[in-house]
Formats: C-alpha cells, structure tokens, sequence
C-alpha cells in the first residue's frame, strides 16, 4: 500500500473537482461504449444471424405433423374389396409426453369406458414402446368420445386424439390368413428404417400375408398438415396442409366371394380350402381356419382373445394352406397310376386284393378287411385299393413315382408373396440316402404310393397336383390378377393318359367309388376327384387284431386328417381344388373333405344355391364363423374371470354352459350341437388307409 | 424566455418527455406482450409510471442537502430490514426478500440501490479533501458496501447484490481513489473468480455455466437465453410487426414481458426499435453526467453520476443478460419491464438527480437543462 504516503500528489478541492470531472466523463465514456456494444451486439444477433435465428423462431412456432397415407386397396378379381380403409376417430398415447401414465390410463378408460383387458394390453403396450412409438388406446370412436377428449386435452399430456382411416376386411376371419393384417411399427422396424413416418400415430405397417409381402406397394406417400402451435403444444391454427397420396390398388386372383363361401364352409373344422384355375393357374381361393379376424388384429389385438387363439387346439394363428404339411395318404394315388402308366402298364392290367399283403416281413393292410378282390386301374382308384398300388409300383420303383410327383408339384417350392410357405417332401432312393443314410426299402415305396411315410404336401400342393392333373400342364399358382407369365409346360404325360386319369377320378365322385359325399348338386357339371386319410398315429397289429378304433373314440390330435382333391367338370376341368380337414377323422359327413370340396366348387357355378345351402347348414354350426368366435371369446372370457375368482359362480346351469364351451376346443372340435352330429355320420369309412 | 413564466421554464420538460418517451414505449410492448390487450400489464405499468413520475417530481423540489442529511439513516435503516428480512427467512425456512407488511411487499434490497449510492457519496463529501489518498478513505467505504452486498448475496440475489458493488464502487472512482487500486483489485478479482464459483449456490453456477454455452441445454437452464437470442435475431432488422411476435405470443419466451421484455420489443421492432431504445437510455445516462458535472457541490455531483451509473447498471447487466452477453440474473429493464419495485427506485434516482439539476440550475440561473 502506497497511502502512507500522501507526499506523492497534493490533493486540494480543485484538483479533486479536476478528477471528478474527468473520472464522470471516463465514466459516461463508458457507458457510452457500452450502448454501442450491446448496438452491436443486437446488430450481430439481429442481421449477421437473422437466417440462423429466424428459421429457429419458425421451427419453434410451426409444428410439422406428418399425415399417414391411406393404404391401398386390395381388391379380388371382380374388384371387390378385401381390404379397404374406413373413416375412424382414434386416440393414441405419446409415451414421452405422458406425466402421470396411471392417471391418464384411467381418466381415459372413464371417458371411453374401455374394457379392463383394453386397458391391460394399453399398459402392456405401454412398457414395452421405447417412448417414441405411439401406443393405441382406442379406435372407431364415436364423433361424441372424440370430441369427448380433445376438449380435455389440456389435462392428459401425451394423448393424441386424431382422424384417420383404419384398415377393414369386409370378409373378416376368411381373409385372415391370406392378406394378413397390419400393425403399428416396431421400435426394430423404426431403428433399422429410421422413416418418422413409421412413428406417426395411425400409420400401420402389413404385418404377415400380402398385406406384408405389398407393404411398399400399398404404402402411400404421406401427406403433412402444418400448424403454429405453442410453447405448451397447443394448436392455434393450421397453416398448410398437404395431402397424402394413398398406396397403389392390388388386384388379386382371388374371388372374394368364393373365399369367404370356402372359409364358411369349412365350418368347425380346422381346414384349408384351396381353388385354383385350371386355364392358368390363378389361386381363386385360398381359406384357412379357424382364422384370426384381422380387423381385430389390425387395431391391436386384446391380451385375452390373443391367448384364446394361441391356446386353440384348431391352430387359428397358423396359415394351413402354406405352413400346413400333412401325408397326403391316398389322394397321392391318381398321380401314382399316371407314373404307373407311363411306365407302361395297362389300365386293364388287373390285381386281386386279398384283404393285406406280406411286403418283406410287414403285413400291408388293405384299409377294406376283406378285400377289392380283382381290380384294374379305375376300379382301384375308385374304391381307393392300397394293395393294387402296393403291387404295381413295385414293379416300377419308386424313381419314377417321385419323378412323376415332381411334375404334378408336390415337394416343390412356389414363388409366391408370402412370407413363409412350407413345401414338403417327396422321398426317393436317393434322398433316403442323404438325409437317413439308410438304404431305400421295398415297404418305402408302399408306404409312399399311398401318400405315407415320408411324404408331405400342403394344401396348396395338393390343388396345384389337382389342376396339373386335370390339365396335364404344369400350371404354377399365381395371386396376382393379369400377371405377366410364361405358357406352361407339359406334365410330360400323354392325353389318352389323362383321360383315364379323369375317368378314374370320375369314378371316385361318380361311379360308386370312395368319394360319393362330393357329388355334385349342379345340372351338367360333374365333380372328379380322389379322397383320402392320413393317419397320424401307428396302428399296432394287437389294435388290429381286436379291431382298429373309431375316430370318435379318439382324442382330436390322434384323429385321421381328412383329405380331398379334385376338379370339376370332369371331362373339361375348369376349377381344381384341394381340402384338407385336420384331425377330421370322416365323423361328420357334412363337414368332411369331400363335401366341402364339392360344395366350394358349385358356389362357382351357381352362387346362389351354393350360399342357400350354406346358410342352412350354419344354423346347425351355431352360426357364421364371426359369430361362433364371439360365442367362444365371451365363454373364454368368463371362464377366465371365474378362474381368477373375480366373477362370482353364477347358478349350476350356467356354469356347466360356460365350461362346456370352454371344454370343449381342447376336447371337441364341434361344440353346439353335439347329438346333431352323431346322427349325421351315416358312412365313415373307418379303417386304415384311405376310404 | 420571457413569455413563458419562470416555473414553467424551470419544469424539467425534456427529460419527462423522455421518460414519457422509453415508458410509453414499454406500455406498447407490454400491450402486445399480453396479446394485444391493456390488461393486465400496460394499464398497471402506465398508472405505476404516472403515480412514481409524480414522486419523482415531488423529490426534485426537495433540497439536495436533506438527501445528504438522511443518507446515512436511511443506510441505517435499509440495512437493518435487510438482517430482519434474512432473520424471516431464517425462521421460515428458506430464501426470502422481501418484508411483509400487510399492504404491500417490501424489498428492501431494491431500496439499497440508491441509498448505497448517496451514502458513499455523503462518505466521500464528509471526507476531508487531504485524506483521500489515505487508507481511512477506504476501508470505511468498503465496509458500508460489504455488509448490504454480503446480506443480498446470502439471499441469494447475486444480480442485486452486483448492482449494490458496483453503484458503490463507482461513485469510490468518482471519489477520485488513486486509479492503481481499481486496476490492481480488478486483476485481483480476475484470479479470485474461480475460487468465487466454488462458493456460488447450484443454481447460480448453472445459470453461469449455462450462460457460457446456452446451447448446452436448450431446453432446460439455457432455454431462457436461448429463446431470447432467437427472438432478437428473428425479429431482423425491422422486426416482425407489432402485435406480431411468434416467441412471446405462443409464449416460446419466458418471461416476455418481465425480464426479458426487450426480447419482446426486438422481434417485434428489430434492430430499430432496439436502437432507438438504447439511445434513448443514452440520452438520459448524458442528461444525468452532464448534471453531475454541472454541480458544484460534492456529495451532489457524486450522488448525480453514481444514481445515473446505477440505472445504467440496470439497462446494461439486462441487455446483456437479453442478449447473451451475461448469466440470467433476474435485474429488470427500467420503464420496460413490468414490475413496480424496479420502476419506484429508478424513479427514486431520477427524482433525485432531478433535485440536483434544479438546485445546479438555480445557482447558474440557466433553464438549459444542458
């Protein structure tokens, strides 16, 4: 410190009045400097960065909300829709915008008086979306609920109520396993595409079927609505809107009125129709059920009718059709006989069936106990002889059996728009060797020439070997209406062949052999086809011996699938097809294979006596298949809630209704009326290879 | 200046019109601040700024030597309702600032502007003329402006207790200190500042570090800086048009008619407006000097030039504070911002700086308020 020392500057009034002076202009100086730099300062902000800041204010201010594209249409040949778009009010939850995730659930299950399944799914939905991807509430609401919401909007951050278009399948639970059905992106699709569209509320991506293999067709290009909003989110007007272009229009092969009649008609079995087009091999049908309904698939699928799917012994959630294999058993036989005469035997060469014959040291059963006694090519198809195959194609092989399977299509692999398809197999010699590393064996070969052992075909196989058959011409399957493709090849087999081919189908449907059931109603037009039975269990010779046991006596996975191919009319195939029954066993006439098959072909040539056919047989199922799934779901349902205690045991006679219902997917296929179908197997032909 | 009766000529006209000028304009702003609409801001601010230019004139007719005389008790007394406010607060539980007083909230801290002010002036003028290079010439001001800063700092009020430091410090240069000390205690605190920080509540170091990079957390401490900057900068050079700033009206900005009403007035006037603004706080910082170099007397023209530099504390410390030059520091922009407290001890300077050029003039005989 330097005051001690005062000594240095002599400081009177008037020098301290000097300072002053001086000091207050330093200081005015100052602050005169200090305007121009903060003049400065805004000029910087305000000129220099006015670009920078002004885009920052608008991003601010406007608010760009992308508008989900309508989905395009999926129509069928006729253009019909199967799928189309409706009108709908929705409301979605932004999960990173929600406060209190609780509250707002309950709030909102007040307002929309949402089911307690709804409401569990929408936390399960809840948890598992990573923030970003929104979570449905509820969709096709009424104009009331929504405006219920939006006028309550400031109290529930993070709920997006909004109007957009659903996705509709007018046919329901028939179209399921066909087109799929759409779904909100996963948090993988969002981070392997990184497309903000995929997190817009309302946007669905197809999920399975072709709704999945078109996703990029049908998917349009979005339209954008941009709006000033404030600090808060709340709208204070729309600026811009553009619209959004809806995805291309696909245009099927299918007759959505055959498949909704073939899904009808399948009635409570677990089945699969498939029609094909014998001129070029369009798929007009392809019906698997029981089905998922997609509709309900397609707004988010309740926690409750999902386990109720997956626990069906009936497999709703699986495509039969595609991803179904089974031995074909006896239908494989109108193939064998072409193999057979190719390789040059006659069709009046004749066999006698003794009942069984002795192949090495195996006795090989007739499925008839005693005996076709003499029989020539037709007569064996006709009446379904195991031994006639059994003999001739030993004198064969099995090479040309499988060379001849090949060309009619079984084992082969479609290129079709599904996301998966299983496709099969037809042993021989040489697979034998690769996949076992076992040596081929004679009873190989019987097993196979009656559609055993080894092989597996599904049902679209099955129609595509029904139409090839019919045609001789290696018709390849097609989904797509008018799609370009190349004249297809021979099957390689001689018309005179074909012909008695045909005649023996004929004879199956029409000449008192094993398929009688699917004779045709229709004036004119006969039915040919080949029935047949796969068994899925062994018979031992002890079982034999005191008498094989009758399906009905079985539980439903150790029944017989039942299996039907064929073609109508006979002598000018225009339509093939193919139905497999799983687990059918032949124990309900009405509902087998061959009916089925013959009731489906006739919806095309007369609709109407088809459909009043129809409708009178349903009333005997318990209705159409969407309201037997309401029956089964409100059964489920409470059978769930007794289980958990929380609906009280109501009197005797309803709970034994509703544990009969619940009962009986896992026991019986057919649940209402039980006495009906006992008097209505008047000829199940019950025995072991093919009736 | 015949005409015109003499105390109608001596009525301080042009530094009213002025003031009518900047708070006319705020009564615009704040209009638009609430939407376009009179309520609740501009009516309040416009009664405020009618009741407190009233008090302003009515302390320019008192003699400058009673702001002298009561300096000091009114230090006193300031000082004594800062220990009873943080004794309050103390027994609440938590930060207080204000007093209670039934009709109204009283902050004493605001009041501590000013009177910091007069008090080191009277200091200063009591101090005989040989002892200003002394050690006496210090530590007693020193002390008369640690223990207000000391008290609002503990508030915690760090953009008051700057003000109260530096309106103190300004009028020790003024004083005529030797020029080596400010320069020495300067590079003093330049090394002391980090071991400072350390000190500082959690929240003043947010706002400090926030401030060095605003964009380090947008949408959390730096969001008032960084809406701020982006209302400025949109607003352009000639701004969006009154009634129609984005920011403040879809309330992107905090605090748009508050702390960070210039905000408000540069998106919606530009570089203009803001302009205009600064030079009319210019004009009334040249108006307060020049009064503080026309007195002759001491403790005036001390008193002049520091309650002139405490409203310029105001307008720079907010400026910079708007425009990302300076932590948010919550200190309001005179005439601009809505708020009574700030706006009565603005008025308290202005009425008493007012006082001096009356009594400056009537020694000179000159209406000029030059």
């Amino acid at each position: 410190m330097k005051f001690p020392f005062p000594k240095r500057k002599i400081v009177t009034e008037a020098t301290q009045s000097f300072t002053f002076s001086r000091r207050a202009m330093v200081v005015g100086g100052l602050q005169g400097a200090i305007g121009a730099v903060l003049v400065g300062r805004m000029a910087w902000i305000s000129v220099v960065q006015n670009e920078k800041y002004s885009l920052l204010s608008e991003s601010n201010r406007v608010n760009l909300t992308l508008i989900p594209p309508r989905r395009g249409w999926i129509i069928d040949r006729n253009g019909r829709p199967l799928a189309n778009n409706r009108t709908d009010f929705r409301v979605d939850l932004i999960p990173q915008r929600i406060v209190d995730a609780e509250a707002t659930i309950s709030h909102l299950a007040r307002l929309l008086k949402l089911e307690p399944d709804d409401v569990d799914r929408i936390r399960e939905d809840l948890e598992k979306s990573a923030g970003f991807r929104p979570v449905q509430v509820a969709d096709k609401l009424t104009y009331d609920q929504y405006a219920a919401i939006s006028v309550r909007l400031p109290d529930l951050p993070g709920v997006a109520p909004s109007q957009g278009f659903s996705r509709h399948y007018p046919a329901g639970a028939t179209v399921g396993h066909l087109l799929g059905y759409v779904g909100a992106a996963t948090a993988e699709d969002y981070k392997a595409r990184r497309n903000p569209l995929l997190i817009t509320p309302g946007f669905k991506i197809g999920k399975d079927g072709l709704e999945k293999a078109f996703d990029g067709h049908l998917t349009g290009k979005p339209g954008a609505k941009r709006v000033e909003v404030t600090a808060r989110g709340k709208i204070v007007q729309e600026l811009t809107t553009r619209t959004d272009t809806p995805g291309r229009t696909i245009k099927l092969t299918i007759d959505a009125g055959l498949q909704e009649f073939a899904g009808r008609r399948l009635a409570t079995q677990s089945g699969s129709v498939v029609v094909i087009d014998c001129h070029n091999g369009d798929v007009l049908a392809l019906a698997s059920m029981p089905s998922f309904d997609p509709n309900s698939f397609s707004d988010g699928i309740s926690h409750l009718e999902y386990e109720m799917l997956s626990k069906d012994d009936h497999v709703p959630l699986r495509n039969k059709t595609l991803q179904g294999l089974y031995p074909p058993g006896s239908t494989v036989k109108p193939m064998v006989a072409l193999a057979l005469l190719e390789a040059g035997i006659g069709p009046q060469e004749t066999v006698n069936c003794p009942g069984a014959i002795r192949v090495g040291n195996t006795l090989f059963h007739c499925h008839k106990r005693r005996g076709h006694g003499p029989l020539n090519m037709r007569g064996a198809i006709a009446q379904s002889c195991d031994i006639y195959f059994y003999q001739m194609a030993q004198r064969i092989g099995m090479d040309r059996i499988a060379s001849m399977a090949r060309r009619v299509g079984m084992g082969q692999k479609f290129d079709l728009p599904f996301p998966s398809q299983s496709y099969g197999t037809v042993p021989d010699p040489a697979w034998k060797e690769r996949k076992y590393n076992q040596k081929w064996q004679v009873y190989d070969t019987v097993n196979a020439t009656i559609g055993q052992g080894y092989m597996l075909i599904n049902p679209l196989q099955m129609a595509v070997m029904a139409a090839r058959l019919a045609t001789g011409k290696q018709l390849m399957p097609n989904f797509i209406y008018g799609a370009p493709k190349p004249d297809p090849a021979s099957v390689g087999a001689s018309e005179e062949h074909l012909v008695v081919i045909r005649d023996a189908m004929n004879a199956v449907v029409n000449g008192g052999g094993t398929g009688g059931a699917a004779r045709s109603s229709i004036p004119g037009v006969m039915v040919a086809g080949k029935t047949g039975t796969a068994q899925v269990r062994r018979i031992t010779m002890a079982e034999r011996a005191g008498g094989v046991r009758g399906n009905s006596s079985l539980a439903f996975k150790l029944r017989d699938h039942a299996l039907f191919q064929g073609f109508a009319p006979f002598d000018n195939p225009r339509y093939a097809i193919a139905c497999i029954i799983e687990h059918g066993g032949h124990m309900i006439r009405n509902e087998d294979a061959p009916m089925i098959a013959s009731d489906t072909l006739s919806y095309l040539f007369d609709p109407a006596k088809a459909m009043e056919k129809l409708e009178t047989l349903e009333k005997g199922w318990g209705g159409t298949p969407s309201e037997r799934q309401a029956r089964q779901m409100a059964a489920f349902r409470l059978a769930k809630a007794i289980e958990k205690g929380e609906a009280p045991t109501p009197a005797d006679n309803a709970m034994n209704a509703a544990n009969a219902s619940v009962a009986a997917p896992t026991t019986a296929p057919a649940p209402p009326p039980a006495a009906d179908d006992e008097s209505d197997v008047p000829a199940p032909a019950n025995s072991t290879a093919a009736p | 200046m015949s005409i015109v009766p003499k105390p109608l000529t001596e009525f301080p006209w042009r530094i009213l019109a002025l003031l009518l000028a900047i708070a006319g304009f705020g009564t615009i702003v704040l209009y638009s601040a609430a939407s376009g609409s009179i309520f609740p801001w501009a009516f309040n601010q416009g009664i405020r700024f009618c009741i407190f230019s009233a008090m302003a004139l009515c302390l320019s007719r008192i003699p400058v030597e009673v702001f002298a005389r009561y300096a000091f008790p009114a230090y006193g007394a300031v000082l004594a309702a800062l220990f009873l406010v943080e004794l309050i607060g103390g027994v609440a539980g938590g930060s207080q600032r204000w007093i209670n007083l039934g009709f109204m909230q009283l902050q004493p801290s605001e009041f501590m502007k000013p009177i910091i002010v007069l008090t080191i002036a009277r200091f200063y003028a009591l101090l005989p003329v040989g002892e200003i290079r002394r050690w006496n010439a210090i530590w007693p001001a020193l002390a008369l402006i640690g223990f207000p800063w000391a008290l609002v700092l503990i508030q915690p009020d760090l953009g008051t207790a700057t003000m109260i430091l530096a309106g103190g410090i300004t009028v020790m240069f003024l004083a005529g200190l030797p020029l080596r000390l400010f320069v020495g205690s300067g590079l003093a605190v330049a090394a002391i500042i980090p071991i400072a920080f350390s000190f500082l509540h959690d929240y003043q170091k947010n706002r400090v570090l926030i401030f060095l990079d605003p964009e380090s957390d947008p949408l959390g401490a730096g969001y008032h800086i960084s809406q701020s900057k982006i209302a400025i900068g949109s607003g352009g050079i000639w701004g969006k048009g009154f009634l129609k700033g984005s920011q403040s009206h879809l309330d992107y900005l905090p605090e748009g008619h508050t702390d960070f009403v210039f905000a408000t007035m540069a998106e919606e006037w530009g570089l203009i407006g803001g302009t205009l603004l600064i030079l009319a706080f210019m004009l009334l910082f040249r108006w307060g000097i020049r009064v503080a170099m026309r007195a002759q007397d001491k403790f005036a023209r001390m008193a002049a030039a520091g309650l002139t530099t405490t409203i310029f504390f105001y307008v720079a410390i907010n400026l910079m504070m708007v425009m990302g030059l300076a932590p948010v520091v919550g200190i309001p922009l005179p005439f601009m911002s809505y708020g009574g407290s700030s706006m009565l001890t603005v008025m308290l300077c202005i009425g008493i700086i007012m006082a001096i050029d009356r009594a400056g003039k009537r020694r000179a005989g000159t209406g000029n308020w030059r």
